[in-house]
């Protein structure tokens, strides 16, 4: 189950999106992430469509490939939409006993539930398309203000980067872990939520220690070869604008501007 | 000159308690002596919790003795202004070999150490296909980390010390997490970049068989250097090795023993197609 996670991996292809500049991609997705609040008819989230299938078109990665990020979380997107859909108040649309669906109330869980799948979805392009490096390199020059105030930009944009490599070694262990306690006959599926959770510590705690131990083996591995901080470090791929960058910045603002005409004119 | 010269080396360990008191101390090398000349192949033997990567990590300066010297190239490495430069002089490979590998694509990961060290961006290119190639890895330079095999993973690790174009290489069981096929791989290539690029390498390791092919082999135990002499010689002497709980090849042990009853053979057989072809002409 867990090896489903996708979310922060890196589909190697070679794309236009692959090539632009991390800088713009994070800047596309800032706006997208705008957009998707903005849109709020089916004429908005129609353009949405439309558009993230352009860029899904251009990415040239699999579509169930990013929709293998969604199975994750369904059970979250339920409940949510569950709640939104009966505990609204509003003009009432259906009665089914105590619970009341109204009209408020459905089009909040439609709205949310498309949006939450409209945010994965778009994030996780982003990430399927830009390496952790170069993302966190995009991140660390889009920040670089932050340091001003004595943000340790480099530092998080390089936890970032581990966090990001280390996902899938650690969801693997989980898998290992959960396989061979299974094997000795603990039960991950039955029961319920309390159980279930309960089940669960077993698991964390070799997990924890692993982890730790590999923290503690990379930051000497980083050390052994001369890692520093930050100062003196120069870049094997310094981000450089090119005129596809530019480009793709224009296209950028002007589906901002689409939306929000649409949006004001509908 | 040797490029790495312990003296009476030792290191020790405290262990604390909850509030940090001293509880004991753990000797983990205890005076050792170790002379290193460029270009050689040198192996280091020992069980577990001899002191093998106590002493590896001195010579990367990620520690530093408690007592007597060491010098790498010609650098003290108590001297923490000289840690950045020795580093570079000595690279160092690690055991585990998802442990070590920073970055999600192989390139990336290799360029890691010259960016660390300032290189300029075309000379970190090139000394990045120039270490994959050395290591047969060019080929993977795009690939994700993830989907390769461990001993792939180690050649990796090597390729980015070599980027870092060390005078030294110290591989700490470089092999232990391997399956049969990568540790092969992984001493062949060790093998090649001191016979091809004239690269001193430290192998370390607790499989004998690891060692053949060494100029020099030290065995550890318990802290100290307890043996050392070339290959054939550390070999032939069996009872020695299994005294300071080393893992002696059967076919040595074989060999050992028909000697012992009577055979006349020589010392120190390391391979099956030795220990034949002295029975054929015996
Ligand atoms: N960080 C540490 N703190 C305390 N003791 C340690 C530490 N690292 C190693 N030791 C001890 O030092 C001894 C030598 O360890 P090590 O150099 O790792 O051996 P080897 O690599 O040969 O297996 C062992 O007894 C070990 O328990
Ligand atoms: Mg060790």
């Amino acid at each position: 189950m867990f090896r489903e996670i996708t979310i922060g991996q890196y589909y190697p292809a070679e794309s236009r999106l692959h090539r632009l500049d991390p800088r713009v991609k994070l800047f596309g997705t800032l706006i997208y992430l705008i957009s998707i609040f903005i849109a709020n008819d089916i004429w908005g989230f129609l353009f949405l469509t439309v558009m993230l299938g352009v860029v899904i078109g251009l990415s040239k990665v699999p579509f169930s490939y990013m929709v293998k990020g969604l199975k994750g979380i369904v059970t979250l997107l339920i409940i949510a939409g569950v709640f939104n859909l009966f505990m609204t108040p509003g003009q009432t649309l259906a009665q089914l006993g105590p619970l009341t669906i109204s009209d408020v109330g459905l089009k909040n869980a439609v709205l949310m539930t498309a949006r939450m799948i409209f945010l994965i979805i778009g994030t996780s392009i982003m990430t399927l398309t830009t390496t952790p490096n170069q993302l966190t390199d995009g991140l660390e020059i889009s920040l670089a203000p932050l340091t001003l105030i004595n943000v340790p930009v480099h530092e998080i944009a390089l936890m970032m980067s581990i966090a990001l490599r280390f996902i899938p070694i650690l969801v693997e262990e989980t898998d290992k872990i959960m396989k061979a306690q299974m094997a000795r006959g603990a039960d991950f599926e039955s029961g319920g939520i309390v159980k279930k959770a309960k089940a669960m510590v077993p698991l964390l705690v070799p997990l924890f220690v692993s982890a730790f131990r590999r923290a503690s083996d990379l930051a000497l591995a980083m050390e052994a070869r001369c890692y520093h901080g930050g100062e003196g470090r120069t870049k094997m791929k310094p981000l450089r604008y090119e005129e596809y960058d530019k480009r793709a910045y224009v296209w950028i603002v002007l589906y901002l501007l689409v939306l929000i005409v649409i949006r004001v004119v509908f | 000159m040797n490029i790495i010269e312990a003296k009476q080396l030792v290191h020790e360990f405290f262990r604390r308690d909850e509030e940090g008191n001293i509880e004991g101390i753990q000797v983990a090398l205890n005076k050792v002596d170790l002379k290193v000349e460029a270009g050689q192949f040198i192996s280091i033997l020992g069980h577990n919790g001899s002191g093998k990567s106590t002493l590896a990590k001195h010579i990367n300066a990620l520690l530093t003795p408690s007592d007597g010297t060491l010098y790498v190239d010609g650098k003290d490495t108590a001297d923490s202004n000289n840690e950045l430069a020795i580093r570079q002089s000595a690279g160092m490979v690690f055991q585990n070999p998802d442990n070590q590998i920073i970055a999600s694509i192989v390139e990336e990961d290799v360029g890691f150490g010259p960016e660390n060290m300032g290189v300029p961006t075309d000379e970190i290119w090139e000394r990045v296909e120039r270490s994959l190639k050395s290591v047969g890895m060019w080929k993977y330079h795009a690939h994700s980390p993830n989907k390769l095999s461990g001993g792939q993973k180690q050649r990796v690790a090597i390729a980015g010390v070599m980027a870092m174009e060390p005078k030294c290489i110290i591989l700490d069981e470089p092999t232990a997490m391997l399956d049969p096929d990568g540790r092969k791989e992984v001493i062949k290539v060790a093998h090649e970049l001191n016979r091809k690029k004239g690269m001193t390498v430290i192998l370390i390791t607790h499989y004998m068989e690891e060692v053949v092919g060494s100029d020099y082999v030290y065995v550890m135990d318990k802290g100290k250097v307890v043996m050392e002499g070339e290959p054939r010689d550390i070999f032939s002497r069996v009872d020695e090795l299994k005294s300071h709980r080393m893992d002696v090849p059967q076919i040595t042990l074989l060999a050992h023993e028909l000697k012992k009853s009577g055979l006349d053979i020589p010392d120190g057989i390391l391979t099956r197609e030795e220990l034949i072809n002295v029975l054929n002409l015996g």
